[in-house]
Protein backbone atom coordinates (compact mmCIF):
# COMPACT_ATOMS: atom_id res chain seq x y z
CA UNK A 1 0.00 0.00 0.00
CA UNK A 2 1.41 3.43 -0.65
CA UNK A 3 1.72 5.88 2.13
CA UNK A 4 -0.52 9.42 1.47
CA UNK A 5 1.90 10.59 4.43
CA UNK A 6 5.01 9.61 5.40
CA UNK A 7 6.76 11.08 8.66
CA UNK A 8 10.48 10.51 8.68
CA UNK A 9 12.35 10.49 12.23
CA UNK A 10 11.86 14.22 13.28
CA UNK A 11 12.56 15.66 16.37
CA UNK A 12 11.41 18.11 18.20
CA UNK A 13 12.75 19.86 21.28
CA UNK A 14 10.95 22.92 23.32
CA UNK A 15 13.84 23.83 25.49
CA UNK A 16 15.32 21.15 27.29
CA UNK A 17 11.92 19.40 26.58
CA UNK A 18 12.09 16.65 23.69
CA UNK A 19 8.42 16.57 22.60
CA UNK A 20 9.05 14.42 20.30
CA UNK A 21 12.60 12.40 19.16
CA UNK A 22 12.89 10.69 16.28
CA UNK A 23 9.63 9.90 15.24
CA UNK A 24 8.55 7.69 12.34
CA UNK A 25 5.31 6.26 10.75
CA UNK A 26 3.31 6.87 7.97
CA UNK A 27 -0.65 6.97 7.10
CA UNK A 28 -1.73 5.21 4.23
CA UNK A 29 -4.51 4.35 1.86
CA UNK A 30 -7.79 3.03 2.92
CA UNK A 31 -6.59 3.00 7.05
CA UNK A 32 -7.38 4.56 10.07
CA UNK A 33 -4.02 5.14 11.64
CA UNK A 34 -4.18 5.56 15.83
CA UNK A 35 -1.89 7.34 17.52
CA UNK A 36 -2.20 6.77 20.96
CA UNK A 37 -0.07 7.58 24.48
CA UNK A 38 -0.42 9.16 27.70
CA UNK A 39 -0.55 12.86 28.05
CA UNK A 40 2.44 14.68 27.97
CA UNK A 41 3.55 11.68 25.10
CA UNK A 42 3.83 14.25 22.15
CA UNK A 43 0.72 13.01 20.30
CA UNK A 44 -0.14 17.59 20.04
CA UNK A 45 3.31 18.52 18.91
CA UNK A 46 3.20 15.42 16.22
CA UNK A 47 0.21 16.98 15.28
CA UNK A 48 1.11 20.31 15.20
CA UNK A 49 3.91 19.59 12.87
CA UNK A 50 1.94 17.57 10.56
CA UNK A 51 -0.44 20.17 9.82
CA UNK A 52 1.92 23.05 9.96
CA UNK A 53 2.69 25.85 12.54
CA UNK A 54 5.26 23.71 14.85
CA UNK A 55 8.55 23.36 12.46
CA UNK A 56 10.85 20.06 13.27
CA UNK A 57 14.23 20.52 14.72
CA UNK A 58 15.14 17.36 12.54
CA UNK A 59 13.66 14.94 9.85
CA UNK A 60 11.14 15.79 7.55
CA UNK A 61 7.33 15.27 6.61
CA UNK A 62 6.16 14.18 2.78
CA UNK A 63 2.51 14.46 2.00
CA UNK A 64 1.32 13.07 -1.52
CA UNK A 65 4.77 12.52 -2.30
CA UNK A 66 5.80 15.99 -1.78
CA UNK A 67 7.75 17.33 1.17
CA UNK A 68 5.59 19.39 2.98
CA UNK A 69 8.20 19.74 6.00
CA UNK A 70 8.93 23.90 5.37
CA UNK A 71 5.25 24.30 3.93
CA UNK A 72 3.10 26.60 5.88
CA UNK A 73 -0.46 25.38 7.34
CA UNK A 74 -2.11 27.34 4.47
CA UNK A 75 -0.41 25.66 1.92
CA UNK A 76 -0.79 21.86 3.58
CA UNK A 77 -4.64 22.83 4.36
CA UNK A 78 -4.77 23.47 0.12
CA UNK A 79 -2.67 20.57 -0.73
CA UNK A 80 -5.41 18.49 1.30
CA UNK A 81 -4.38 18.00 5.08
CA UNK A 82 -7.82 18.20 6.86
CA UNK A 83 -7.67 18.39 10.85
CA UNK A 84 -9.75 19.16 13.87
CA UNK A 85 -8.70 20.76 16.73
CA UNK A 86 -8.24 19.25 20.31
CA UNK A 87 -9.98 22.08 21.83
CA UNK A 88 -12.82 23.13 19.29
CA UNK A 89 -11.65 25.73 17.23
CA UNK A 90 -14.87 27.70 15.95
CA UNK A 91 -16.42 31.14 15.03
CA UNK A 92 -18.12 31.15 18.10
CA UNK A 93 -20.44 33.65 16.86
CA UNK A 94 -21.50 33.14 13.47
CA UNK A 95 -24.14 29.93 12.41
CA UNK A 96 -23.28 26.67 12.11
CA UNK A 97 -23.55 26.75 8.28
CA UNK A 98 -21.22 29.74 8.36
CA UNK A 99 -18.76 27.58 10.20
CA UNK A 100 -18.80 25.23 7.00
CA UNK A 101 -19.58 27.19 4.51
CA UNK A 102 -15.96 28.94 5.62
CA UNK A 103 -14.46 25.30 5.36
CA UNK A 104 -15.84 24.96 1.52
CA UNK A 105 -14.23 28.65 1.23
CA UNK A 106 -10.63 27.38 1.50
CA UNK A 107 -11.24 24.45 -1.00
CA UNK A 108 -13.31 26.51 -3.80
CA UNK A 109 -10.94 29.83 -3.61
CA UNK A 110 -13.56 31.86 -3.81
CA UNK A 111 -13.15 34.33 -0.91
CA UNK A 112 -12.11 37.18 -2.89
CA UNK A 113 -15.65 38.31 -3.89
CA UNK A 114 -17.17 41.10 -1.96
CA UNK A 115 -20.18 41.40 -3.80
CA UNK A 116 -21.74 38.15 -3.87
CA UNK A 117 -23.43 36.83 -0.88
CA UNK A 118 -21.99 33.96 0.75
CA UNK A 119 -25.04 32.28 1.10
CA UNK A 120 -26.02 32.43 -2.18
CA UNK A 121 -22.85 30.72 -4.05
CA UNK A 122 -24.98 27.30 -4.57
CA UNK A 123 -21.77 24.72 -4.77
CA UNK A 124 -20.30 26.17 -1.66
CA UNK A 125 -23.88 26.17 0.25
CA UNK A 126 -24.24 22.51 -1.24
CA UNK A 127 -20.68 21.03 -0.23
CA UNK A 128 -21.30 22.55 3.37
CA UNK A 129 -24.88 21.56 4.05
CA UNK A 130 -23.76 18.21 2.46
CA UNK A 131 -21.09 17.79 5.04
CA UNK A 132 -23.80 19.09 7.92
CA UNK A 133 -26.17 16.42 7.10
CA UNK A 134 -23.08 14.14 7.54
CA UNK A 135 -22.31 14.58 11.12
CA UNK A 136 -26.25 15.10 11.84
CA UNK A 137 -25.99 18.71 12.27
CA UNK A 138 -27.99 19.66 9.36
CA UNK A 139 -31.09 20.91 11.68
CA UNK A 140 -28.75 22.84 13.31
CA UNK A 141 -27.61 25.36 10.57
CA UNK A 142 -29.14 28.21 11.58
CA UNK A 143 -27.97 28.25 15.33
CA UNK A 144 -25.10 30.20 16.55
CA UNK A 145 -21.79 27.99 17.04
CA UNK A 146 -21.77 29.75 20.77
CA UNK A 147 -25.30 27.80 21.82
CA UNK A 148 -24.55 24.88 20.75
CA UNK A 149 -23.64 21.82 23.35
CA UNK A 150 -19.58 20.27 23.73
CA UNK A 151 -20.42 17.13 21.09
CA UNK A 152 -22.42 19.27 18.74
CA UNK A 153 -19.49 21.61 18.34
CA UNK A 154 -17.23 18.91 18.33
CA UNK A 155 -19.31 17.36 15.17
CA UNK A 156 -19.13 20.87 13.69
CA UNK A 157 -15.25 20.15 14.02
CA UNK A 158 -15.71 17.13 11.88
CA UNK A 159 -18.36 18.61 9.40
CA UNK A 160 -15.50 21.52 9.08
CA UNK A 161 -12.70 19.10 8.18
CA UNK A 162 -15.39 16.92 5.60
CA UNK A 163 -15.86 20.55 3.61
CA UNK A 164 -12.23 20.51 2.36
CA UNK A 165 -12.74 17.06 0.90
CA UNK A 166 -9.16 16.33 1.54
CA UNK A 167 -6.93 14.04 0.92
CA UNK A 168 -6.04 13.16 4.29
CA UNK A 169 -7.76 13.33 7.88
CA UNK A 170 -5.65 14.34 10.46
CA UNK A 171 -8.20 14.09 13.38
CA UNK A 172 -7.43 15.51 17.14
CA UNK A 173 -9.23 13.79 19.69
CA UNK A 174 -12.33 14.06 17.93
CA UNK A 175 -14.27 11.89 20.98
CA UNK A 176 -13.53 14.07 23.53
CA UNK A 177 -16.25 14.96 25.49
CA UNK A 178 -19.11 13.53 23.27
CA UNK A 179 -21.88 11.28 24.92
CA UNK A 180 -21.87 7.44 24.81
CA UNK A 181 -24.58 8.08 21.83
CA UNK A 182 -22.42 10.59 20.50
CA UNK A 183 -19.21 8.81 20.54
CA UNK A 184 -20.83 5.94 18.61
CA UNK A 185 -22.35 7.62 15.78
CA UNK A 186 -18.83 9.61 15.42
CA UNK A 187 -17.26 6.32 15.04
CA UNK A 188 -19.93 4.87 12.59
CA UNK A 189 -19.22 8.14 10.33
CA UNK A 190 -15.07 7.44 11.17
CA UNK A 191 -15.96 4.23 9.84
CA UNK A 192 -17.07 5.41 6.80
CA UNK A 193 -14.67 8.15 6.19
CA UNK A 194 -11.24 5.94 5.83
CA UNK A 195 -12.62 4.84 2.41
CA UNK A 196 -12.57 8.35 1.09
CA UNK A 197 -9.35 9.17 2.85
CA UNK A 198 -7.01 7.56 5.30
CA UNK A 199 -7.40 8.91 9.01
CA UNK A 200 -4.98 9.69 11.45
CA UNK A 201 -6.42 9.61 14.44
CA UNK A 202 -5.44 11.01 18.08
CA UNK A 203 -7.56 9.39 21.01
CA UNK A 204 -7.97 8.52 24.50
CA UNK A 205 -10.79 6.88 24.11
CA UNK A 206 -9.43 2.87 24.01
CA UNK A 207 -12.55 1.23 23.09
CA UNK A 208 -12.99 3.81 19.81
CA UNK A 209 -9.56 3.16 18.75
CA UNK A 210 -10.03 -1.01 18.95
CA UNK A 211 -12.74 -0.42 17.18
CA UNK A 212 -11.43 1.60 14.45
CA UNK A 213 -8.06 1.81 14.16
CA UNK A 214 -6.19 -0.52 11.81
CA UNK A 215 -2.97 0.14 12.89
CA UNK A 216 -1.93 1.99 16.11
CA UNK A 217 1.16 3.82 16.76
CA UNK A 218 1.98 4.07 20.69
CA UNK A 219 4.45 7.33 22.13
CA UNK A 220 5.62 7.60 25.09
CA UNK A 221 7.66 10.25 26.81
CA UNK A 222 8.19 12.03 22.78
CA UNK A 223 9.11 8.19 21.13
CA UNK A 224 7.73 6.08 19.45
CA UNK A 225 7.58 2.62 21.58
CA UNK A 226 5.26 0.56 19.41
CA UNK A 227 3.71 0.04 15.80
CA UNK A 228 1.56 -2.78 14.50
CA UNK A 229 -2.16 -3.91 14.40
CA UNK A 230 -4.05 -3.62 17.57
CA UNK A 231 -3.61 -7.26 18.07
CA UNK A 232 -0.06 -6.46 18.26
CA UNK A 233 -0.19 -3.46 19.73
CA UNK A 234 -2.46 -5.22 22.77
CA UNK A 235 0.40 -7.86 23.13
CA UNK A 236 2.96 -5.48 23.50
CA UNK A 237 4.45 -5.93 26.73
CA UNK A 238 5.92 -1.99 26.61
CA UNK A 239 3.30 -0.83 25.33
CA UNK A 240 1.06 -2.83 28.71
CA UNK A 241 3.68 -1.37 31.04
CA UNK A 242 3.78 2.03 29.96
CA UNK A 243 -0.05 3.14 29.32
CA UNK A 244 -2.34 0.70 28.73
CA UNK A 245 -1.27 -0.47 32.74
CA UNK A 246 -3.88 -3.14 34.17
CA UNK A 247 -6.94 -1.93 31.44
CA UNK A 248 -5.46 -4.41 28.72
CA UNK B 1 -38.74 44.18 9.36
CA UNK B 2 -36.58 43.10 11.99
CA UNK B 3 -35.97 45.62 14.89
CA UNK B 4 -32.45 46.64 13.77
CA UNK B 5 -33.99 47.34 10.54
CA UNK B 6 -36.23 49.74 12.21
CA UNK B 7 -33.59 51.54 14.06
CA UNK B 8 -31.31 51.89 10.84
CA UNK B 9 -34.46 53.41 9.09
CA UNK B 10 -35.03 55.73 11.86
CA UNK B 11 -31.36 56.68 11.62
CA UNK B 12 -31.03 57.93 8.50
CA UNK B 13 -34.72 59.38 8.25
CA UNK B 14 -33.60 61.74 11.27
CA UNK B 15 -30.67 62.01 8.98
CA UNK B 16 -32.63 63.30 6.26
CA UNK B 17 -35.45 64.81 7.59
CA UNK B 18 -33.24 67.47 10.07
CA UNK B 19 -31.27 68.96 7.51
CA UNK B 20 -34.38 69.02 4.82
CA UNK B 21 -36.64 70.89 7.47
CA UNK B 22 -33.16 72.88 8.48
CA UNK B 23 -33.26 74.24 4.36
CA UNK B 24 -36.53 75.13 4.53
CA UNK B 25 -36.47 77.07 7.63
CA UNK B 26 -33.66 78.29 6.32
CA UNK B 27 -31.11 77.22 8.92
CA UNK B 28 -27.68 76.51 7.14
CA UNK B 29 -25.59 75.84 10.50
CA UNK B 30 -27.82 72.71 10.83
CA UNK B 31 -27.04 71.52 8.02
CA UNK B 32 -23.64 72.06 8.22
CA UNK B 33 -23.86 70.21 11.60
CA UNK B 34 -25.43 67.37 10.01
CA UNK B 35 -22.68 67.17 7.29
CA UNK B 36 -20.41 67.25 9.49
CA UNK B 37 -22.11 63.91 11.64
CA UNK B 38 -22.63 62.35 8.01
CA UNK B 39 -18.55 62.61 6.94
CA UNK B 40 -17.40 61.35 10.55
CA UNK B 41 -20.17 58.39 9.92
CA UNK B 42 -18.24 57.92 6.56
CA UNK B 43 -14.95 57.41 8.05
CA UNK B 44 -16.26 55.59 11.27
CA UNK B 45 -17.99 52.94 8.88
CA UNK B 46 -14.87 52.69 6.92
CA UNK B 47 -12.95 51.96 10.19
CA UNK B 48 -15.38 49.74 11.40
CA UNK B 49 -14.41 47.28 8.22
CA UNK B 50 -10.95 46.69 9.89
CA UNK B 51 -12.26 47.41 13.78
CA UNK B 52 -15.78 45.45 13.36
CA UNK B 53 -15.62 42.99 11.66
CA UNK B 54 -11.73 42.11 11.34
CA UNK B 55 -11.10 42.85 14.59
CA UNK B 56 -8.17 45.82 13.92
CA UNK B 57 -7.84 47.99 16.60
CA UNK B 58 -6.20 50.76 14.16
CA UNK B 59 -5.01 53.99 16.59
CA UNK B 60 -3.96 55.12 13.41
CA UNK B 61 -6.86 55.83 11.04
CA UNK B 62 -6.53 59.66 11.34
CA UNK B 63 -3.53 58.72 8.60
CA UNK B 64 -6.28 58.17 5.71
CA UNK B 65 -8.35 60.99 7.10
CA UNK B 66 -5.64 63.36 6.99
CA UNK B 67 -4.00 62.35 3.83
CA UNK B 68 -7.93 62.42 2.17
CA UNK B 69 -7.72 66.14 3.62
CA UNK B 70 -4.67 66.78 2.06
CA UNK B 71 -5.35 65.55 -1.07
CA UNK B 72 -7.81 67.95 -1.17
CA UNK B 73 -5.92 70.95 0.21
CA UNK B 74 -2.39 70.49 -2.00
CA UNK B 75 -5.42 69.80 -5.51
CA UNK B 76 -7.37 72.91 -4.50
CA UNK B 77 -4.39 74.74 -3.21
CA UNK B 78 -2.78 74.40 -6.66
CA UNK B 79 -5.38 74.85 -8.16
CA UNK B 80 -6.36 78.65 -6.42
CA UNK B 81 -2.66 79.60 -7.09
CA UNK B 82 -2.43 78.39 -10.35
CA UNK B 83 0.78 76.76 -10.04
CA UNK B 84 1.64 73.18 -11.22
CA UNK B 85 1.61 70.45 -8.37
CA UNK B 86 4.79 68.98 -10.23
CA UNK B 87 6.30 70.68 -13.18
CA UNK B 88 8.66 67.58 -14.24
CA UNK B 89 9.18 64.82 -15.50
CA UNK B 90 5.77 65.29 -16.20
CA UNK B 91 3.53 68.27 -15.57
CA UNK B 92 0.69 67.98 -12.82
CA UNK B 93 -2.03 70.84 -12.30
CA UNK B 94 -4.11 71.10 -9.11
CA UNK B 95 -7.85 70.57 -9.82
CA UNK B 96 -11.17 71.64 -7.86
CA UNK B 97 -13.32 69.21 -9.41
CA UNK B 98 -14.84 66.81 -6.58
CA UNK B 99 -14.45 63.21 -8.07
CA UNK B 100 -10.71 64.22 -9.07
CA UNK B 101 -9.99 64.52 -5.73
CA UNK B 102 -11.47 61.87 -4.50
CA UNK B 103 -9.66 59.46 -6.55
CA UNK B 104 -6.77 60.63 -5.38
CA UNK B 105 -7.69 60.96 -1.45
CA UNK B 106 -8.46 57.41 -2.56
CA UNK B 107 -6.03 55.62 -4.37
CA UNK B 108 -3.25 57.56 -2.19
CA UNK B 109 -5.08 56.07 1.14
CA UNK B 110 -5.34 52.95 -0.42
CA UNK B 111 -1.37 52.93 -1.00
CA UNK B 112 -0.40 54.02 2.29
CA UNK B 113 -3.19 51.75 3.82
CA UNK B 114 -1.22 48.48 2.26
CA UNK B 115 2.30 49.80 3.09
CA UNK B 116 0.91 50.31 6.93
CA UNK B 117 -0.78 47.06 6.59
CA UNK B 118 2.22 44.98 5.14
CA UNK B 119 4.37 46.18 8.74
CA UNK B 120 1.59 46.73 11.28
CA UNK B 121 0.05 43.60 10.39
CA UNK B 122 2.88 41.10 11.25
CA UNK B 123 2.19 42.02 15.21
CA UNK B 124 -0.99 42.00 16.90
CA UNK B 125 -2.87 43.34 20.44
CA UNK B 126 -0.89 46.40 21.75
CA UNK B 127 2.01 45.94 19.58
CA UNK B 128 -0.48 46.57 16.48
CA UNK B 129 -2.68 49.54 18.55
CA UNK B 130 1.25 50.74 18.87
CA UNK B 131 2.56 50.60 15.79
CA UNK B 132 -0.46 52.16 14.21
CA UNK B 133 -0.30 55.32 16.65
CA UNK B 134 3.26 55.17 15.68
CA UNK B 135 2.21 55.73 11.96
CA UNK B 136 -0.39 58.17 12.97
CA UNK B 137 2.23 60.38 14.94
CA UNK B 138 4.71 60.05 11.75
CA UNK B 139 2.62 61.67 9.35
CA UNK B 140 1.47 64.64 12.04
CA UNK B 141 4.61 65.56 12.88
CA UNK B 142 5.43 65.39 9.19
CA UNK B 143 3.00 67.85 7.88
CA UNK B 144 3.69 70.27 10.80
CA UNK B 145 7.00 70.68 9.96
CA UNK B 146 6.35 70.67 5.98
CA UNK B 147 6.25 74.91 5.68
CA UNK B 148 5.07 74.37 1.70
CA UNK B 149 1.68 73.67 2.58
CA UNK B 150 0.78 75.91 5.79
CA UNK B 151 2.80 73.66 8.33
CA UNK B 152 1.43 73.84 11.53
CA UNK B 153 -1.25 76.88 10.69
CA UNK B 154 -2.80 74.44 7.75
CA UNK B 155 -3.97 75.52 4.46
CA UNK B 156 -7.30 77.89 3.65
CA UNK B 157 -9.05 77.07 0.69
CA UNK B 158 -11.33 79.77 -0.14
CA UNK B 159 -13.55 78.12 -2.57
CA UNK B 160 -15.23 74.83 -2.09
CA UNK B 161 -14.25 72.15 -4.82
CA UNK B 162 -17.26 71.70 -7.83
CA UNK B 163 -19.72 68.68 -8.54
CA UNK B 164 -20.62 68.97 -11.97
CA UNK B 165 -24.59 69.55 -12.04
CA UNK B 166 -24.48 70.61 -8.37
CA UNK B 167 -23.79 74.03 -6.28
CA UNK B 168 -21.41 72.76 -3.83
CA UNK B 169 -21.18 76.31 -1.81
CA UNK B 170 -25.50 75.27 -0.88
CA UNK B 171 -25.02 73.57 1.96
CA UNK B 172 -27.89 71.50 1.49
CA UNK B 173 -26.65 70.36 -1.73
CA UNK B 174 -22.92 69.34 -0.55
CA UNK B 175 -25.00 67.83 2.07
CA UNK B 176 -26.32 65.65 0.10
CA UNK B 177 -23.53 64.59 -1.85
CA UNK B 178 -21.92 63.85 1.15
CA UNK B 179 -25.34 61.68 2.44
CA UNK B 180 -25.11 59.89 -1.11
CA UNK B 181 -21.41 58.86 -0.58
CA UNK B 182 -22.47 57.60 3.34
CA UNK B 183 -25.49 55.46 2.32
CA UNK B 184 -23.35 54.10 -0.98
CA UNK B 185 -20.40 52.82 1.33
CA UNK B 186 -23.06 51.56 4.07
CA UNK B 187 -24.49 49.63 0.89
CA UNK B 188 -21.03 48.55 0.24
CA UNK B 189 -20.11 47.45 4.06
CA UNK B 190 -23.28 45.55 4.78
CA UNK B 191 -22.54 43.50 1.05
CA UNK B 192 -19.18 42.50 2.29
CA UNK B 193 -20.28 41.47 5.43
CA UNK B 194 -22.07 38.81 3.71
CA UNK B 195 -19.39 37.96 1.28
CA UNK B 196 -17.17 35.07 1.47
CA UNK B 197 -14.49 37.41 2.10
CA UNK B 198 -16.71 38.94 5.17
CA UNK B 199 -17.62 35.79 6.41
CA UNK B 200 -13.43 34.96 6.50
CA UNK B 201 -12.48 37.90 7.36
CA UNK B 202 -14.88 37.58 10.67
CA UNK B 203 -13.62 34.16 10.94
CA UNK B 204 -9.57 35.80 10.76
CA UNK B 205 -10.63 37.72 14.07
CA UNK B 206 -12.23 35.13 16.14
CA UNK B 207 -9.87 31.74 15.41
CA UNK B 208 -7.27 32.83 13.11
CA UNK B 209 -5.83 28.98 13.53
CA UNK B 210 -9.36 27.80 12.17
CA UNK B 211 -8.88 30.02 8.62
CA UNK B 212 -5.15 28.77 8.21
CA UNK B 213 -6.57 24.84 8.66
CA UNK B 214 -8.91 25.87 5.89
CA UNK B 215 -6.17 27.21 3.64
CA UNK B 216 -7.29 30.46 3.79
CA UNK B 217 -4.27 33.61 4.73
CA UNK B 218 -5.83 35.83 7.91
CA UNK B 219 -2.82 37.95 7.13
CA UNK B 220 -4.04 38.82 3.27
CA UNK B 221 -7.51 39.23 4.40
CA UNK B 222 -6.45 41.58 7.56
CA UNK B 223 -4.78 43.25 4.19
CA UNK B 224 -7.37 43.73 2.34
CA UNK B 225 -9.92 44.73 5.45
CA UNK B 226 -7.46 47.74 6.24
CA UNK B 227 -6.85 48.84 2.40
CA UNK B 228 -10.93 48.86 1.88
CA UNK B 229 -10.90 50.75 5.62
CA UNK B 230 -7.98 53.37 4.99
CA UNK B 231 -10.09 54.10 1.76
CA UNK B 232 -13.49 54.85 2.98
CA UNK B 233 -11.14 56.88 5.37
CA UNK B 234 -9.96 59.23 2.69
CA UNK B 235 -12.69 59.72 1.08
CA UNK B 236 -14.06 61.02 4.47
CA UNK B 237 -11.32 63.22 4.83
CA UNK B 238 -11.07 65.17 1.67
CA UNK B 239 -15.23 65.65 2.26
CA UNK B 240 -14.08 67.46 5.67
CA UNK B 241 -11.46 68.85 4.46
CA UNK B 242 -14.06 70.75 1.56
CA UNK B 243 -16.65 70.93 4.76
CA UNK B 244 -14.26 73.05 6.54
CA UNK B 245 -12.64 74.83 3.58
CA UNK B 246 -9.69 74.20 5.70
CA UNK B 247 -7.26 71.18 6.10
CA UNK B 248 -4.60 71.00 9.12
CA UNK B 249 -2.25 68.67 10.80
CA UNK B 250 -4.83 68.10 13.35
CA UNK B 251 -6.91 65.62 11.02
CA UNK B 252 -3.53 63.63 11.32
CA UNK B 253 -3.84 63.28 15.10
CA UNK B 254 -4.40 60.59 17.63
CA UNK B 255 -7.40 62.22 19.13
CA UNK B 256 -8.75 62.20 15.33
CA UNK B 257 -8.12 58.49 16.07
CA UNK B 258 -9.65 57.75 18.78
CA UNK B 259 -12.83 59.93 18.10
CA UNK B 260 -13.32 57.48 15.29
CA UNK B 261 -13.35 54.60 17.50
CA UNK B 262 -15.18 56.49 19.93
CA UNK B 263 -18.15 56.89 17.57
CA UNK B 264 -18.19 53.04 16.50
CA UNK B 265 -18.32 51.94 20.63
CA UNK B 266 -20.78 54.94 21.10
CA UNK B 267 -22.92 53.80 18.18
CA UNK B 268 -22.33 49.43 18.62
CA UNK B 269 -19.36 47.89 17.33
CA UNK B 270 -20.04 44.87 14.22
CA UNK B 271 -23.20 46.71 13.81
CA UNK B 272 -23.18 48.08 10.17
CA UNK B 273 -25.25 51.29 11.16
CA UNK B 274 -23.43 51.29 14.30
CA UNK B 275 -21.13 54.03 13.68
CA UNK B 276 -23.67 56.40 11.59
CA UNK B 277 -25.56 56.44 15.42
CA UNK B 278 -22.36 57.17 17.04
CA UNK B 279 -21.11 59.69 15.34
CA UNK B 280 -24.55 61.20 15.30
CA UNK B 281 -24.50 60.93 19.21
CA UNK B 282 -21.23 62.51 19.36
CA UNK B 283 -21.77 65.64 17.03
CA UNK B 284 -25.46 66.38 18.77
CA UNK B 285 -23.10 66.35 22.07
CA UNK B 286 -20.16 68.27 20.60
CA UNK B 287 -23.28 71.05 19.67
CA UNK B 288 -25.61 70.51 22.57
CA UNK B 289 -23.12 70.18 25.16
CA UNK B 290 -20.04 72.44 23.79
CA UNK B 291 -22.65 75.49 24.22
CA UNK B 292 -22.81 74.92 28.04
CA UNK B 293 -19.65 74.13 28.70
CA UNK B 294 -15.64 74.33 27.20
CA UNK B 295 -14.87 71.17 29.18
CA UNK B 296 -17.61 69.09 27.03
CA UNK B 297 -15.53 66.50 26.55
CA UNK B 298 -15.38 65.06 29.70
CA UNK B 299 -18.88 64.48 29.35
CA UNK B 300 -18.62 62.67 26.37
CA UNK B 301 -15.85 60.71 28.50
CA UNK B 302 -17.98 60.17 31.06
CA UNK B 303 -20.81 58.55 28.36
CA UNK B 304 -18.32 56.40 26.83
CA UNK B 305 -17.32 54.90 30.50
CA UNK B 306 -21.05 54.41 31.27
CA UNK B 307 -21.38 52.54 27.51
CA UNK B 308 -18.53 50.53 28.27
CA UNK B 309 -19.02 49.68 31.60
CA UNK B 310 -23.33 48.74 31.61
CA UNK B 311 -23.54 48.61 27.85
CA UNK B 312 -20.88 46.60 25.56
CA UNK B 313 -23.46 46.90 22.26
CA UNK B 314 -23.63 50.63 22.52
CA UNK B 315 -26.78 52.65 21.13
CA UNK B 316 -27.82 49.85 19.56
CA UNK B 317 -26.76 47.18 22.13
CA UNK B 318 -29.15 49.64 24.39
CA UNK B 319 -32.32 49.57 22.02
CA UNK B 320 -32.21 45.98 20.47
CA UNK B 321 -30.46 44.34 23.46
CA UNK B 322 -27.76 41.80 23.67
CA UNK B 323 -26.11 42.26 20.41
CA UNK B 324 -26.35 39.74 17.91
CA UNK B 325 -23.23 39.02 17.06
Amino acid sequence: MTAVLEVRGITRRFGALVANEDVTLDLRAGEIHAVIGPNGAGKSTLIAQICGGVTPDAGMIRFLGQDITGANTQARARMGLGRTFQISALAMENSVLDNALLGALGASGRVWRLWHPVLKDRALRERAEDALRRVQLIEFSDARVGDLSHGQRRQLEVAMALTLEPKAFILDEPMAGLSAEGTKELTGLLDTLRQEAPILLVEHDMDVVFALADRITVLDYGRVIATGTVDDIRRNPKVQSAYLGEEA
Amino acid sequence: MTRETLLNTLLMALLIGVPLWAWVADEPFTITLATRAVIFALAAVGLNIALGLGGLVSLGHAVYFGIGGYAMGILAYHAQTYTPLMAWPFVIEGTKFMPVIWLVAMVVSAVVAFVIGLLSLRTSGVYFIMITLAFGQMFYFFTISWPRYGGEDGLSIYVRNGFPGLNTLDPIQFFAICLALLCAVLWLNARIVKSPFGLALGAARQVPQRVETVGLDPFRLKLVALVISGTICGLAGALFADLNRFVSPTMFSWQMSGELIVFIILGGLGRVFGPVAGATLFVLLEHLLGGVSDYFLFYVGLLLLLVVLFTPGGIYGILLGRSKS
